[in-house]
């Protein structure tokens, strides 16, 4: 509680009297504050104590100026349209902010989109990183051939395996660590073989396989998607 | 519920800090005329609130800010509305504030002690001014472009300094990413965070000195609360429903088509509240380096004696004074804002200015489908700039109209949808009666009016419009020619009905092809069409048209594709008599290149590549080597490039996207 204040036997708070006059002594002392008639309360009376403020009315607050029930409704009317004009603004921003959730990603075509050609990729099996480049709508941008992210394509047994390039536990981008071989997430350290699976640490399933098509003998063609990152199954972002 | 406000009470006074909020007394009780102070304060939340939500979707650069307004107002669910609540009501706060200040000077609120608040009050209708000023410009459409030019120009005057100002204000010497940061940021950060800091001030010290009570006091003092709350909350809703009228009924806020700094914007104007000053400029007086006196020195000398105000009060004769001075700056305020708007629409320059709504309305509407349709890779004016719909009728107008026609005007004709895009203009301008009668409309399309019995007005047009509501609707036109049309009107080009007309003899040597030409004098009229054609019987007329129908599959137009397709046999016929029985090729090379004949090739003929080649020189051997009249060779003599030739000849080939109907959904 606050030196100056006193509680009242309802419990609610009102200024103490020397803090109340301390707070009038600084009202400009020449202006005259004109009290015509004695049943309206000047403007300094209200702030004191002896007005009652019942706490049980519905918005806390009376004063003694004709009460009753017409008041009452006037009350609710301020509140209540006081509440309508303000969810207005609110209302139309949030229903533009909630924009993204019923906008649908369009994919064009069947979703594959051509990587490299198989000459490209190490024979040896070792792991290569390639970027994935297509058209992007960027909200009221669409772009045509730019980067939208990469994958790791990889020899094995004369197949080609694409691998997603970003971590299933938070989203970071795995690193291919040549000295050891293997896939390497540096955010939180975890680690995966060649082929995905994982060998240790936080991520909850293996790095995301992703579809491959070998169209015309040489050209590389993969399902490029992002999966949503912490469940232990690819799910696609849509 | 009493537990926790009792808790929270003891830790920050809320109670108390409510209590003095509302029990404010007012001397003779609740008035409506207090109400403007709140409704201000309401309408600044309802800008801030909406800004902000605004400021999620936007992007201050000259390269996104059309692009991320237009997603905003036609992409994005229920952006119209955001935006729409946020332009409306930045269009109510100059009345509020005028009303405001009108009670305020009147009631003889500015007063003694009262002179601080009232300056307040004025440096607060500046900020909201300026915010009126900056935000005008963030869409970085035509109609804001244009008008801040003008704007941040004035800055110019200023003495001394001037031209300083004008670079800081514009973030360098011309207009570009940076005039579009500075100014989002002095309109979403510096002036509203101002504006908060002196509303907070404006209100502790109305409440310091208490209400100044209007005169006679009709009834017992009271509380702020409830009575004037809700007077005031019920002032709010009336603003909040106008506000949301206007929305709806504009669905949000009218975009013009992107900035552009080669093409001129005749329209351009500020917000109606700054008319006055728009005006006030026009006046002869201030005409050379008089300027300065009525862009600066008069408003300022008139803030100043504004501000001065409280101190004449204190006379009555001073308080008369006072009251007389606004009221006589809001009548010449008005006059000149009137005359503003009469000069636009039915001044000697209406036409112009009426001309130019419309262009740019179809700007701004082709841009909006075209982003919609192909999505934006650079930016939207790009679009607009490599469209062959938007920029064929202007390059047609600027090079081929002193000779060609297209249907009988240069071009620039405007076909408008339907009735209710006339309407939007009607709104917008607030008279159309012009559209109908001015120099702004085509002779053309005036002869059409003319079946009607009815060449007065508007009234005509709305009543073929009601009679006619479902179809599509040429109305007005680009400009009076001075000459008759020279060469062939180019409407339909190598269509099927342009090549049979063609062939007619009389139509041939009319004013629609080749009546203002030399052909009309050539072999193609004096050997072949009055010597051979004018004798055909049905037989060889028969031959004539399907020779038509293969010239016109030559050109391949994308309006044909399907007709081409299904009378293949038909148009293989026509090529047989082409070659055999009507022996064009006597005259003009015909798949194969002929070095002998005069007439110009018809392989291809009317396809792009043809009329791009001929363009560009219409005495290449393939067409006119000899008998070319006066086309200027354009390529040849680098007066268009390809690639505007291109554009007219999508043009005139119907080869553009067209959207199934309008993106602005209404």
């Amino acid at each position: 509680m606050e030196d100056n204040e006193e509680i009242n036997p309802d419990g609610s708070t009102v200024p103490k009297q020397d803090a109340v006059d301390e707070a009038n002594s600084n009202v400009d002392s020449d202006i005259v504050r004109e009290v015509p008639d004695e049943a309206a309360p000047s403007p300094l009376a209200c702030r004191l104590s002896e007005v009652k403020v019942p706490s049980e009315s519905e918005e806390g607050f009376t004063s003694e100026v004709d009460p009753g029930e017409r008041r009452g409704f006037v009350k609710f009317l301020c509140v209540l349209i006081g509440g309508i004009v303000s969810a207005v603004p609110f209302g139309a921003g949030i229903w533009a902010y909630l924009n993204p959730l019923t906008r649908e990603t369009e994919v064009g075509g069947d979703g594959f989109v051509k990587i490299t050609s198989l000459d490209a990729i190490p024979a040896d099996g070792t792991p290569a990183k390639f970027s994935v480049i297509a058209d992007k709508e960027d909200a009221w941008n669409k772009f045509k051939n730019i980067s939208v992210g990469a994958i790791y394509l990889r020899k094995e047994a004369g197949k080609v395996k694409a691998l997603h390039t970003v971590c299933p536990h938070l989203g970071c981008f795995i690193d291919y660590r040549s000295g050891k071989n293997d896939f390497f997430c540096p955010c939180h350290n975890s680690n995966f073989k060649l082929d995905g699976s994982i060998v240790s640490g936080v991520s909850p399933r293996p790095m995301d396989p992703l579809k491959i098509e070998i169209r015309n003998k040489v050209e590389v063609w993969v399902k490029f998607q992002n999966f949503q990152p912490g469940h232990d199954h690819p799910i696609p972002l849509s | 519920m009493k537990a926790l406000i009792n808790w929270i009470d003891h830790r920050t006074g809320i109670r108390s800090l409510t209590k003095e909020a509302l029990f404010e007394n007012i001397p003779g009780g609740s008035r409506w005329r207090y109400v403007w102070g709140s409704t201000l304060t309401f309408a600044l939340f309802v800008q801030f609130v909406t800004g902000v939500f605004l400021w999620m979707g936007y992007s201050a650069s000259s390269g996104d800010a059309w692009e991320s307004v237009n997603y905003i107002q036609n992409e994005m669910t229920g952006g119209w509305l955001l935006r729409g609540i946020h332009h409306w009501m930045a269009q109510a706060m100059p009345i509020l504030l005028l009303l405001h200040l009108m009670q305020v000077l009147v009631d003889g609120a500015y007063k003694a002690p009262r002179e601080v608040n009232f300056w307040f009050g004025v440096i607060l209708l500046m900020l909201v001014l300026a915010l009126s000023l900056t935000g005008y410009l963030l869409p970085w459409d035509q109609k804001g472009y244009w008008a801040t030019k003008v704007a941040t120009n004035l800055a110019n005057l200023v003495p001394f300094i001037g031209p300083e100002i004008q670079k800081l204000v514009v973030g360098g010497t011309d207009y570009g990413h940076h005039t579009l940061t500075r100014f989002f940021a002095l309109h979403a950060g510096v002036l509203p965070a101002l504006i908060v800091l002196l509303v907070v001030g404006h209100i502790y010290l109305f409440r310091r000195h208490g209400i100044t009570p209007a005169e006679p006091r009709k009834k017992k003092d009271a509380y702020f609360w409830p009575d004037q709350v809700f007077k005031d909350a019920v002032a709010c809703l009336a603003v909040m429903a106008t506000v949301l009228f206007f929305v709806i009924w504009y669905h949000g806020a009218h975009l013009s088509s992107p900035a552009d700094p080669s093409e001129p914007f005749s329209a351009a104007r500020p917000d109606w509240y700054f008319l006055y000053l728009f005006q006030f400029l026009k006046l002869p007086v201030f005409a050379g380096d008089k300027e300065i006196w009525g862009a600066i020195y008069i408003p300022s000398i008139f803030v100043g004696l504004i501000c001065l105000m409280p101190f004449f009060g204190k006379w009555k004769v001073g308080h008369f004074f006072n009251v007389g001075v606004m009221f006589a700056f809001l009548g010449g305020a008005g006059a000149l804002t009137y005359l503003a708007k009469h000069e636009d629409v039915s001044g000697p320059n209406s036409a112009v200015y009426l001309k130019a709504l419309l262009d740019n309305e179809r700007d701004a509407r082709r841009a909006i489908e075209l982003a919609r349709h192909e999505g934006i890779e650079t930016t939207a004016l790009n679009l607009l700039k490599t469209d062959p719909k938007t920029q064929g009728p202007k390059l047609f107008a600027q090079h081929c109209a002193s000779c060609h026609r297209y249907d009988g005007h240069d071009g620039l004709a405007h076909s408008l949808l339907d009735a209710k895009s006339l309407d939007d203009l009607k709104r917008r301008t607030s008279s159309l009666k012009r559209f109908a009668s001015s120099d702004s409309v085509h002779p053309d399309w005036l002869a059409r009016l003319k079946d009607s019995g009815n060449t007065n007005d508007w009234q005509t047009v709305q009543a073929i419009l009601n009679a006619n509501i479902e179809g599509v609707y040429e109305v007005i036109a680009g400009t009076k020619f001075k000459e008759a049309p020279s060469a062939p009107d180019l409407k339909g080009f190598a269509s099927r009905q342009w090549i049979m007309e063609l062939l007619k003899p009389e139509m041939y040597i009319s004013n629609r092809f080749f009546g203002g030409t030399a052909h009309k004098d050539g072999d193609m009229y004096r050997r072949f069409l009055n010597r051979k054609v004018i004798k055909y019987d049905d037989e060889e007329k028969e031959m004539l048209k399907l020779v038509a129908l293969a010239l016109s599959a030559e050109a391949k137009l994308p309006l044909q594709v399907n007709t081409d397709k299904a009378d293949e046999e038909l148009i293989q016929q026509g090529v047989d008599h082409l070659i055999d029985d009507i022996s064009c090729i006597n005259c003009h090379a015909f798949q194969e290149p002929d070095p002998d004949v005069e007439g110009p090739d018809l392989t291809g003929y009317g396809s792009r590549q043809w009329i791009i080649e001929f363009v560009k020189n219409p005495e290449h051997e393939k067409f006119y080597p000899e008998s070319n009249d006066r086309m200027p060779s354009f390529g040849k003599k680098n007066i268009l490039t390809e690639k505007e030739i291109g554009l007219i000849a999508d043009w005139i080939r119907d080869d553009y996207y067209k959207a199934p109907n309008s993106p602005i959904t209404h």
